[in-house]
């Protein structure tokens, strides 16, 4: 283990000085949400207390800071995935808005039937639908990368997968049910040498990997969506980042207010992205939280707090694959923070209800990944997901619930 | 009620014993009325075959996968309405769910005796998002009596 201090930084967080039924709580769901340091939970409080405006319109002085702030906000995330401009960095309200607005904007105005988009078979919903929106209203279809039987991408399958009718590949750079990393790099080289643009789900990556492996400049993804609320910020805010000379040719598919150059009775003109697509009045408390939740990560020493949280997967993991009636739901060799896996001896349901009167907090279900779940023929996984909070007696009282329903279901 | 008290009601014998061998399990051939439960939050599946003989339920089973409660709630329906009248298995239905659903403050569920062994399922209602397991394969029963036939019923 390292030296990493997780007690320090755990005590950032207000959440955990609580008990949950009598017990310190293990809070092991943080691929569903991540809980907020006291740097985000002050920087939306403060905003409200001191800065409450509205942005891009008042020339008072709240107007100005809270569009200082918005716009100080757009500035950090473009640090943070080292886009060339603040101006390729779209506001949204998460993962989900990000790819559907490249969906409707960049993808089905170009779709034509028999076109494809490829994606994989370790896609969250997010990820599929809005491609299968698209797709059926042109005719078009969505193929994927199949997965081995680990949960890694066979990636012999790729070449012949990546074909002239392909107009996007949409890809997860990590899975959220098996916590697989994809080699984003080498994947985009692959489509880009095929003249096919790239859409990264960076919802799981963003909070767990290194800043080499998100920055866009040397993945060259062409879109990268990720949600503020999985990366220690609130919810209701997310980014989307789109290189330039895509953003400039892409339709707005929302209008309203602050989208537009000039509006006619009959007719209006649109701004230049990224106003362009942040039609009405936006998130903005919690875009400045998300920038301070940013900022706060960018401020850790990341490769300590992320070799710990390695660690405490790769224990977690060697306790349950020794235990008979376990099984682990992805294995693959390239994994952070997800610890996937079904006893055969309890439903999810039924251990995740006794996890939580051990003070465990895990999810259990199908992590809106239905198509993982079929390729592994289970209905449902119980799924740990560790940050750099967590501690070993996270993973002890884990442990400690399992065999609680062990004993339960198998007396 | 201590906390280790409510697990202890809501996993209690009769329904691990029926979560584990649930019984009236397969399809009931003839079958004149059926229907598919799923909860697409967790996804249980239920599908759900009767015969009615006039008025009576004469047969009742079904084939699933779902979680300890959900498998011996279809398991236990399926004893408590074989063999009873239609009217009376619906208004089972309502008493089922009212006891469910209950406010968790109430200390005795309403109904036990008409509800029988199915009055186990009273300590669901301190946990709300077990709620749906237990209900799943009544709410696909009273879809598959419906008059104008069945379906696939959904509870999320």
């Amino acid at each position: 283990m390292s030296a990493f201090d997780a007690a320090a930084l755990r005590a950032e967080f207000p959440v955990f000085e609580q008990t949950i039924r009598g017990k310190a709580l293990a809070y092991l769901d943080n691929g569903a949400t991540t809980q907020k340091p006291r740097a985000v939970i002050d920087a939306v409080t403060r905003f409200y207390a001191h800065d409450n405006a509205n942005i891009h319109r008042a020339v008072h002085t709240l107007g100005e800071r809270a569009t200082a702030g918005y716009e100080g906000a757009r500035a950090i995330a473009a640090r943070f995935l080292n886009a060339p401009s603040p101006n390729e960095i779209i506001f949204t309200r998460g993962t989900t808005e990000g790819i559907n607005l490249v969906a409707r904007s960049f993808v089905e105005p170009r779709l034509q039937p028999g076109d494809e988009i490829l994606v994989t078979g370790m896609e969250h919903h997010a990820n599929l639908v809005p491609w299968h929106m698209v797709c059926q209203a042109r005719g078009a279809r969505v193929t994927h990368v199949p997965l081995l039987d680990d949960g890694s991408l066979d990636l012999d399958a790729l070449p012949g997968l990546l074909t002239d009718r392909v107009r996007l590949f949409a890809v997860t750079q990590v899975s959220n049910a098996l916590g697989t990393v994809n080699p984003i790099r080498a994947l985009v080289a692959q489509a880009h040498a095929r003249g096919i643009p790239v859409l990264v789900d960076a919802a799981q990556a963003v909070a767990h990997l290194p800043a080499a492996a998100l920055d866009v400049q040397a993945t060259g993804a062409d879109f990268v969506a990720f949600s503020g609320h999985k990366i220690y910020g609130p919810t209701g805010i997310g980014v989307l980042y789109g290189r330039s000379e895509h953003l400039s040719a892409m339709p707005p598919i929302m209008g309203g207010g602050d989208m537009i150059r000039e509006v006619f009775l009959d007719r209006s003109t649109y701004a230049e992205p990224p106003a362009r697509f942040e039609a009405g009045t936006p998130p903005i408390a919690e875009a400045i939280g998300l920038g301070a939740a940013l900022t706060w990560f960018m401020g850790l020493d990341r490769e300590a707090a992320l070799a710990h949280e390695d660690a405490l997967l790769a224990r977690a993991t060697a306790a349950l694959a020794a235990q008979p009636g376990v099984r682990l739901i992805g294995t693959a060799r390239e994994k952070v923070t997800v610890l996937s896996f079904v006893l055969d001896f309890a439903h999810p349901h039924d251990a995740a209800t006794f996890f939580d009167f051990e003070g465990v907090a895990v999810r259990a279900g199908h992590h809106c990944a239905q198509p993982v779940m079929a390729r592994f023929g289970v209905p449902a996984t119980l799924r740990a997901t560790f940050a750099p909070y967590n501690t070993e007696a996270d993973v002890e009282a884990l442990l400690r619930a399992v065999a609680r329903v062990r004993r339960v279901f198998t007396e | 009620m201590s906390d280790d008290a409510e697990l202890d009601e809501l996993y209690q014998e009769l329904i691990m014993d029926h979560g584990r061998r649930p019984r009236n399990t397969g399809v009931a051939e003839p079958c004149s009325h059926r229907a598919h439960g799923h909860n697409p939050l967790c996804g249980d599946k239920l599908a759900l075959t009767l015969r009615v003989d006039g008025d009576v339920i004469a047969d009742v089973k079904f084939l699933g996968e779902g979680c300890a409660i959900s498998t011996a709630s279809a398991s236990l329906m399926t004893q408590a309405v074989k063999g009873r009248p239609v009217t009376e298995v619906l208004d089972l239905y309502h008493r089922f769910h009212a006891l469910v659903t209950a406010d968790a403050g109430e200390t005795a569920p309403p109904d036990a005796e008409a509800l029988g062994k199915l009055a186990a399922f009273a300590g669901v209602r301190r946990f709300p998002t077990r709620v749906k397991c237990a209900s799943l394969a009544w709410h696909t029963l009273e879809a598959a009596l419906r008059p104008e036939g069945a379906s696939t019923v959904t509870t999320e």
